[in-house]
């Protein structure tokens, strides 16, 4: 790296406050809905109650005054590309044509806009499908039978088996045989709603031919590639703008395409720019959630207590269509193994369909859920052993040179000593186990531990052939434009941003503009997902600075013109020359080696760190759990930006921990019975512990300034950490979640209170 | 019906149905987005504004209901280009992620601040207090950590002056 | 279209009760906080009738010998931060300061909760403990009707077309009352209730002699235990917790719902009510 000049501060590592902090502040960020759209009309959508049948039609009630209103009624015969939201598979359409498959509840059918949001939800409500029913599947056993088929012959999206030590079942079984103690166990975890504040919102526009889409989303080119197949139309042809976005958590991640591709054939038809912001019951219940996991579970010890086998298999309820399931699922199951030695391992993964709404993107993606076995089951171990949790994490915890489950020699950045260290300090001594709450009732406590990994940036060769690209442009004013399609969806991507270039041009933050994103002016970075934005495309943007700066400064040179950056940034525009802008493509760091055949080899660039601890208070007599005390230490490699990192870890924290105890999404015959806000709940204010911290820095040498992921990791660990806390407190063991206090009222039998 | 009612210290008018939700005066008739939308059923708090001095969530509250009174959104927190205490604790503390909650959250601990509802509190009471008296107000992004601190410091801060 | 809705905010109670006789099929709106939820998803009302701050029928007043008058229009601020109602008749305080949140709890009046009378109206069971009485009025003069004859089934209330709720009157207690509530809701706060109750027992020398006992979210309104209040009569305290446990054993018929199950509600609802008796100070 190059050093810095003289007197000019770095901004790397310092909490420089949000570049966006005061227009959210104050309230003058515009989100989609607050945007002026002159003339603007409402959409809504014509959804399926039935969960799997064949559309037979539609009849619009005469009584609502469909002409006198205006109102246009779209269908799948509106679409002039192709019908489908295409991702990985093309397999879920925009809209169900008439005799087409209706694959689930809430499933969209047909469009309705109108000039305002009360005629259009009266002009949907005017709209009743007929559909011929079919039987469906809600459970994965029932998938797994395939008597009813959803996908292909045997409803399984997507599977993986990877083994590592062994080349067949009947040499892994032996191996499990002569282990000294085999632990078992099946742990099943719940689909989980991401509850982003600010409901899914998009609107379009027809100019000239051109298809105009703005709206919250975190990966535009995600949308601008749906909608060319969906519109049937070239690149340019179609502009997509993300607007001001609240909340994503992988929510925004895959299901934009869908809306997009709703309001832009609405707008088409209406001939105006039409809008959809949905209703929050209408959010919950339509849009993807988190795959609900079943995950059985053999760990295999020697007398000494060395892990000699490991054997995962894990199935994942996909929903109604593919989406991003097989992405999930290897996810999942790269992580399934967990961060532990171990020479044999077998990690089965499969997804099958069943006709729930499509389970989807959401923080962690499928690896939360394959933490939550493995962090049990190596508790149990402790138990079973009688070794302190930590210090058997530590025992058998990875470390650079070891081998994981794909067999991907871990070099730089192994950051297990350093987190479980952490934890170790800090811990001090545990709850009193047994005590009276203030109103009489009867209260125990207990202490739960855990330890994770997390990988960051796409799977194995996934960021090469993403190849993410971003460009810094010297723009008007002695400003520098930094152009990427990367968003900020609150997790501080601008801020980041202008920190690695304010660094890199070695001028000052304020110099530094981070463009908002749209497909016409920014090139493709990847998508917003998979903890990449700081480490790759933040690197990216790095280097690209870098370029931008030495350009500058022999043109500096050259024309005799001195000063800081600044200064010649300038000069340079005031000359007249033509823009000056460099563009970098990510390249992946040297000895990376996957092999997609065998699901072996690098299967991440590097992983994040994480132990969490965790206190809990249950009250036998109304069976609650009360969060006493949670820290996490997470190895980020390098915080960019600390107060950002901080806020990264608490809030994964939190929805961590709310998956563990209270998020809870009631299907019933295939729909969200709880499909509110009231109902669908998230932890508050009160809910939430006091939240400890500790961020550990274990720096990356191929990430700008030795970052590494941190999104998604603070999601993984926490949940174990509460069910080995709570069975610590009851003596006995919770493998399912959420620990609502329902389960913990019907696990009376099995305490063993001390 | 036509209501008039003062916002952020002017009087404004609207001519809107009595059963309209102040939500959609302020940000449809008024043009005043700052004050957001989250679930338009009062659980979340984006909507919470000052209602004669009480913060409200304003998608359930009647047009008609509001009158004659006054009302204070985000918009009317800052003195000009002078950020409410509250407001530059948040932005200071990292205390705004996505920032669609922070609207409301601002216009809530705001309210509790001027009203010195933590007045004399010890830091871990006054902790507890604000996790109490801001349940209204759902953030999905921090974890509350950060905000929970950021109405410290403002606490401090107007303290002092 | 719709015609446009009417609007009246009268200026006393005798105006508002001359409206509601004329218009008996207008919204009658207080704070909103159960009628304007999803309000665009609602059926647009003919005219509202608007109570909030009406003048008269939100002050929080002593009563004829010893009791206490809650007007309808009081909100959960204005109860859960009263002095007396806190000293005297703390079920009711409590209920106030765990409904909903800081925002519902500003705009959300006893009036309104006594309205709707939902199974989960929090203040409910504190009324049927408290032996409250509900005081409405109409053109035609003014009544008073206990709490359990109030809510008549699931949200159906004993409230005529043309009347209006004035008050709560919460009678005096006699020495040695002690007072319990408990809310069990779906998270800490911002909560609706799975379970809770509240419980006034009369101890004269070590025993009880006299209970009053009420559980919300257990049955399709607001109930008292009957049973658990024959049973716990005589005994000293710790007896009574036991008795109260055994008498609570199929005295209630709770449903499964999203939010919680039958079986949870009976079981939590048995532990509280023992509960309130073990736990008494
Ligand atoms: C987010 C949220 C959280 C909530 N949490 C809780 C909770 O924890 N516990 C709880 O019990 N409730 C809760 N509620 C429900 C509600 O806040 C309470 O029931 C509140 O007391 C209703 O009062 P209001 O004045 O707002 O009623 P309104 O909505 O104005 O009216 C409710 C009903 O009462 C009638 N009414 C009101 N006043 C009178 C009167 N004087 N005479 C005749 N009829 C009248 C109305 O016609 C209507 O039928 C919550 C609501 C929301 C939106
Ligand atoms: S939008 Fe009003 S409380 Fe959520
Ligand atoms: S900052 Fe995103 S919801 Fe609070």
């Amino acid at each position: 790296m190059e050093p810095r000049a003289v007197g000019a501060p770095a901004t790397v590592g310092t909490s420089l406050p949000r570049v966006d902090g005061v227009a959210k502040v104050t309230g003058r960020a515009r989100y989609l809905d607050d945007l002026d759209a002159p003339g603007v009309w409402y959409g809504a959508t014509v959804r399926s109650k039935i969960p799997h049948g064949v559309l037979d039609g539609f009849d619009l009630d005469p009584g609502y005054d469909w002409a006198g209103t205006g109102t246009v009624f779209v269908t799948a015969a509106d679409i002039p590309g192709k019908n489908m939201i295409l991702l990985i598979e093309e397999d879920q359409v925009a809209l169900v044509p008439v005799g087409g498959r209706v694959m689930h509840v809430d499933e969209a059918l047909a469009l309705v806009a109108a000039p305002t949001k009360a005629l259009a939800i009266a002009a949907c409500a005017a709209v009743t499908p007929r559909i011929t029913v079919k039987p469906a599947i809600f459970t994965m056993d029932a998938a797994l039978a395939a008597e009813v088929k959803l996908y292909g012959d045997d409803n399984v999206y997507k599977q993986f088996l990877i083994r590592k030590g062994h080349a067949r079942d009947a040499e892994f079984e032996a191996i499990v045989a002569g282990a000294a103690h085999v632990i078992e166990g099946e742990y099943v975890t719940g689909a989980q709603e991401q509850m982003y504040i600010e409901p899914q919102a998009m609107m379009a526009e027809w100019r000239e031919g051109r298809c105009y889409i703005v709206g919250s989303m975190q990966c535009p080119y995600y949308v601008h590639k749906a909608m060319k197949a969906l519109l049937g139309c070239g690149p340019t042809d179609v502009v997509i703008a993300q607007s001001v976005t609240g909340g994503g958590f992988g929510g925004k991640e895959e299901y934009p395409s869908m809306l997009a591709g709703h309001v832009a054939l609405l707008a088409h038809k209406a001939q105006r720019a039409v809008k959809i912001v949905y209703e929050r019951d209408e959010d919950i219940a339509a849009t993807t959630k988190r795959h609900p996991a079943r995950t059985r579970h053999r760990l295999a010890v020697d007398a000494a207590g060395e892990i000699v086998a490991i054997d995962v298999d894990c199935v994942m309820d996909g929903g109604a269509y593919l989406t991003l399931s097989p992405v999930v699922l290897s996810r999942g199951v790269l992580h399934a193994a967990g961060p532990y030695r171990c020479a044999v391992t077998r990690v089965r993964g499969r997804c099958v369909a069943t006709n729930h709404p499509p389970h989807g993107a959401f923080r962690g993606f499928g690896a939360p859920q394959t933490t939550f076995p493995y962090e049990r089951q190596i508790e149990k171990l402790a138990v079973l052993r009688g070794e302190d949790p930590l210090a058997l994490r530590t025992r058998l915890a990875l470390r650079k040179g070891d081998s994981t489950a794909t067999s991907q020699i871990l070099g730089a950045s192994v950051g297990s000593d350093e987190v479980l260290t952490a934890i170790r300090d800090c811990a001090g001594t545990p709850p009193v186990r047994a005590g009276v709450a203030a109103n009489g009732s009867p209260l125990r406590r207990g202490r739960g531990v855990c330890f994770y990994f997390h990988g960051a940036g796409f799977t194995g060769s996934g960021e090469a052939r993403l190849a993410g690209r971003a460009q810094v442009a010297v723009v008007a004013g002695g400003r520098f434009e930094v152009r990427a399609s990367s968003t900020d969806i609150g997790q501080g991507a601008i801020t980041m941003f202008t920190q690695i270039a304010s660094d890199a041009l070695n001028v000052d933050p304020a110099r530094v503009v981070v463009v908002d994103p749209n497909t016409r002016d920014v090139p493709d970075s990847g998508p917003t997902v998979a903890s990449r934005t700081c480490m790759v495309v933040g690197g990216v943007v790095d280097r690209c600075c870098r370029r931008v700066r030495g350009r500058l400064e022999a043109w500096g040179r050259e024309h005799g013109v001195t000063g800081d950056l600044a200064a010649l940034a300038n000069a340079y525009v005031e000359s007249g020359a033509p823009e000056l802008a460099d563009m970098v493509q990510y390249e992946p760091p040297p000895g990376i080696a996957w092999d997609d055949a065998t699901y072996t080899g690098a299967a991440y660039p590097v992983f994040g760190w994480g132990a969490c601890l965790v206190d809990v208070e249950v009250d036998l007599d109304t069976y609650e759990v009360k969060l006493l005390r949670c820290v996490q230490a997470i190895d980020v490699g390098k915080a960019i930006n600390p107060i950002i990192v901080k806020g990264q870890i608490e809030g994964g924290t939190l929805q961590a921990l709310g998956w563990a105890l209270l998020e809870n999404i009631v299907y019933r015959e295939g729909r969200v019975a709880n499909a509110s806000m009231t109902n669908c709940i998230v932890p508050t204010f009160a809910d939430a512990p006091e939240l400890e911290t500790i961020m550990v820095e274990v720096p990356y040498p191929f990430g700008p300034s030795g970052a590494k992921g941190v999104g998604e990791i603070p999601m993984d660990g926490p949940a174990a950490a509460v069910a080995n806390a709570v069975s610590d407190a009851l003596g006995c063991a919770f493998d399912e979640i959420p620990i609502l206090p329902e389960v913990v009222a019907a696990s009376r039998d099995r305490w063993r209170l001390a | 019906m036509k209501i008039e009612l003062e916002v952020n210290g002017q009087p404004r008018t609207a001519e809107v149905s009595p059963w309209a939700r102040l939500l959609d005066v302020l940000r449809e008739d008024l043009r005043l987005t700052g004050t957001k939308e989250g679930c338009g059923e009062g659980e979340c708090g984006a909507c919470s504004v000052l209602l004669d001095g009480e913060v409200v969530n304003a998608c359930i509250v009647a047009a008609g209901q509001c009158h004659g009174r006054r009302v204070v959104t985000v918009e009317g927190l800052a003195r000009g280009e002078v950020l409410h205490a509250v407001q530059r604790a948040l932005v200071a503390c990292g205390g705004a992620q996505c920032g669609i909650c922070t609207p409301g959250i601002a216009v809530c601990a705001a309210h509790v601040i001027d009203r010195k509802l933590l007045a004399g509190k010890p830091v871990a009471e006054a902790r507890a207090a604000v996790r109490e008296l801001l349940a209204g107000n759902i953030c999905r992004c921090t974890g509350y950590q950060l905000i929970v601190d950021a109405v410290l410091v403002a606490v401090d801060e107007v303290g002092d002056s | 279209m719709t015609p446009e809705t009417a609007y009246t905010r009268p200026r006393d109670l005798a105006e508002a009760l001359a409206v509601r006789a004329a218009q008996p099929s207008w919204m009658v709106l207080a704070g909103g906080t159960d009628l304007m939820v999803s309000a665009i998803h609602k059926r647009v009302p003919a005219g509202i009738l608007d109570l909030w701050r009406l003048p008269g029928v939100g002050a929080i007043t002593e009563g004829a010998g010893g009791g206490l008058v809650i007007g309808a229009g009081a909100t959960w601020l204005e109860i859960g931060r009263d002095a007396r109602v806190a000293k005297a008749w703390s079920p009711l305080a409590l209920a106030a300061r765990e409904i909903g949140a800081l925002q519902i709890q500003a705009r959300g009046t006893l009036g309104g909760n006594i309205g709707t009378s939902s199974p989960v109206g929090d203040s409910l069971p504190a009324l049927l403990a408290l032996d409250a009485e509900i005081e409405v009025a109409s053109v035609r003069g003014r009544r008073r009707v206990p709490y359990a004859a109030w809510c008549t089934g699931y949200r159906t209330t004993a409230l005529a077309a043309d009347e209006l709720i004035v008050a709560a009157h919460l009678p005096p207690l006699a020495a040695g009352t002690h007072l319990a509530w408990r809310k069990v809701g779906t998270r800490r706060a911002q909560s609706i209730s799975k379970v809770m109750g509240a419980a006034a027992m009369r101890v004269e020398c070590g025993v009880v002699t006299d209970a009053r006992i009420a559980l919300g979210a257990v049955a399709d309104r607001p109930i008292r235990i009957a049973a658990v209040e024959q049973a716990v009569r005589g005994l000293a305290r710790a007896a009574a917790a036991e008795a109260a446990r055994a008498a609570m054993r199929g005295a209630i018929r709770p449903i499964d719902d999203v939010r919680s199950s039958a079986s949870y509600r009976d079981l939590v609802a048995e532990n509280l009510v023992a509960r309130f008796f073990s736990g008494m100070i």
